[in-house]
């Protein structure tokens, strides 16, 4: 039976592969070049065209995130795992979740859209993906020396539907958006923005987006597929099965490209990229080190919150928020390369990561 | 070492369940260690885990929907 198998060692693998062959399709039906599914730079696209960001190039409601957490949540509902939960830190947890965005956004994607740049070609993605294990095996040195955030308790049996209530509301203006906030010259006055040009005005069919997003949603619920857990527990505790699932990824992301004319191999010239490798490496050392401080790659903690976790769905609104913050004081990376505070955003984020693990380290139980 | 360890892994994030479990085996040597957790995830990845370390893991359900792992060597 398909729950069995998910739920096996080799759910993660399988996940990996539904992936990395639906990816490149989204991208063939109209996402951004390599960005079938970015977490980050969707929830980035969320931001903007929610105006809290006016980068006008990058502005849509990408409905591949409620599809996450939307397809989490009947998934956990149905199998009896919808436990809402929170109040482990949560400031602390919306915090990691900012400069997480913030990483993301100077290496121009989240992990999962690290693997499938490498799968286009994108040879840039070595460096930021090096950076992640990099930031990852920070994390790692401070969960041996017993970092945690703290303990969750049970909460309200509705506190787990505030996330996924919001998602509905983000499909919702997504249909709605259209017949408002245009003036009679057809320009954006929000409250919703809509990218006319650029990555924002490039996307597959919602529908078909959405399904996707419901569909891998419900898988990596039943698989617990994560991305950035995938290298902690193969260092950690040398375990490879959620790793399996990015080899996987890979493999099939790489088979699809090929097969549907999106492989190009090379540095210059990438989609919604930039060749400086040493902040592709810093950025996602960042990124690396906050998902491992909160336990998860951002694919995982839309996942946790359909599943009733309050402190992962403040993680998330921690990187919505960062993506505004990102675009408005000129955090985030372009084509051409880094914004010009870049060097001011990794420190402070690096700062904050880094007391983050040094001053929570109490240890919790017997 | 014989006797009873209790490892409380509720509430905690990834990975540490596991890693506070792994702490309490690794001193056990063998016996018995309970372990209680309040995920399903949780649960597989601590047994998970004490598979691979050759341990012998039953659970119950403990009341809210949480987890008493059994593990014995």
């Amino acid at each position: 039976m398909l729950n069995r198998f998910l739920m096996s060692r080799f759910g993660p693998s399988l996940t990996g592969a539904v992936v990395g062959v639906l990816a490149p399709v989204l991208v063939f039906l109209g996402n951004p070049g390599n960005m079938g599914i970015c977490v980050a730079c969707f929830e980035r696209d969320i931001a903007g065209a929610l105006g809290l960001h006016r980068a006008a190039v990058v502005q849509y409601l990408r409905p591949e995130i409620a599809g996450f957490i939307l397809g989490s949540l009947i998934s956990a509902l149905a199998y009896r795992e919808y436990k809402p939960r929170g109040g482990s830190a949560p400031i602390v947890r919306f915090f990691l979740g900012l400069f997480a965005m913030i990483g993301a956004l100077i290496f121009l994607g989240c992990p999962w859209r690290a693997y499938l740049r490498l799968s286009g070609g994108d040879l840039n993605a070595i460096w930021g993906l090096l950076g992640l294990a990099t930031g990852i095996g920070i994390g790692i040195a401070f969960l041996w020396n017993g970092f945690n955030l703290g303990r969750s308790a049970p909460t309200a049996k509705g506190s787990g539907m505030a996330l996924p209530f919001i998602a509905v509301l983000f499909l919702l203006l997504l249909i709605i958006a259209p017949q408002f906030g245009r003036d009679a010259a057809g320009l954006p006055t929000g409250p919703i923005f809509f990218s006319r040009e650029g990555p924002g005005s490039m996307h597959a069919p919602a529908f078909i987006a959405l399904g996707v997003g419901l569909l891998i949603g419900w898988m990596a619920q039943r698989s617990r597929f994560c991305t950035v857990g995938a290298i902690r527990d193969l260092f950690m505790l040398k375990d490879p099965h959620l790793f399996y699932g990015i080899i996987t990824l890979v493999i099939a992301a790489v088979a699809s490209n090929v097969i549907l004319g999106q492989f190009k191999i090379g540095f210059a010239g990438q989609p919604v990229a930039h060749t400086n490798a040493l902040w592709n490496f810093l950025g996602m050392l960042l990124s690396g080190l906050a998902f491992t401080l909160a336990g998860g790659c951002p694919g995982r903690q839309l996942i946790m919150s359909g599943e009733g976790d309050n402190d992962a769905a403040v993680f998330v609104m921690g990187m919505i928020v960062g993506a505004g913050i990102a675009h408005n004081f000129g955090f985030a990376s372009g084509p051409k390369g880094p914004g010009p505070y870049v060097v001011a955003a990794f420190a402070v984020g690096m700062i904050f990561c880094l007391a983050v693990g040094f001053m929570n380290r109490g240890r919790v139980s017997a | 070492m014989t006797g009873k360890i209790l490892v409380d892994a509720r509430g905690l994030s990834c990975p540490q369940p596991v890693l506070e479990t792994k702490a309490a085996l690794d001193s056990a040597g063998d016996g018995t260690v309970e372990v209680l957790v309040d995920t399903v995830t949780s649960r597989e990845n601590v047994l998970r885990l004490a598979s691979r370390m050759k341990w012998k893991g039953t659970w119950e359900e403990s009341g809210q929907g949480g987890f008493r792992l059994t593990l014995e060597r």
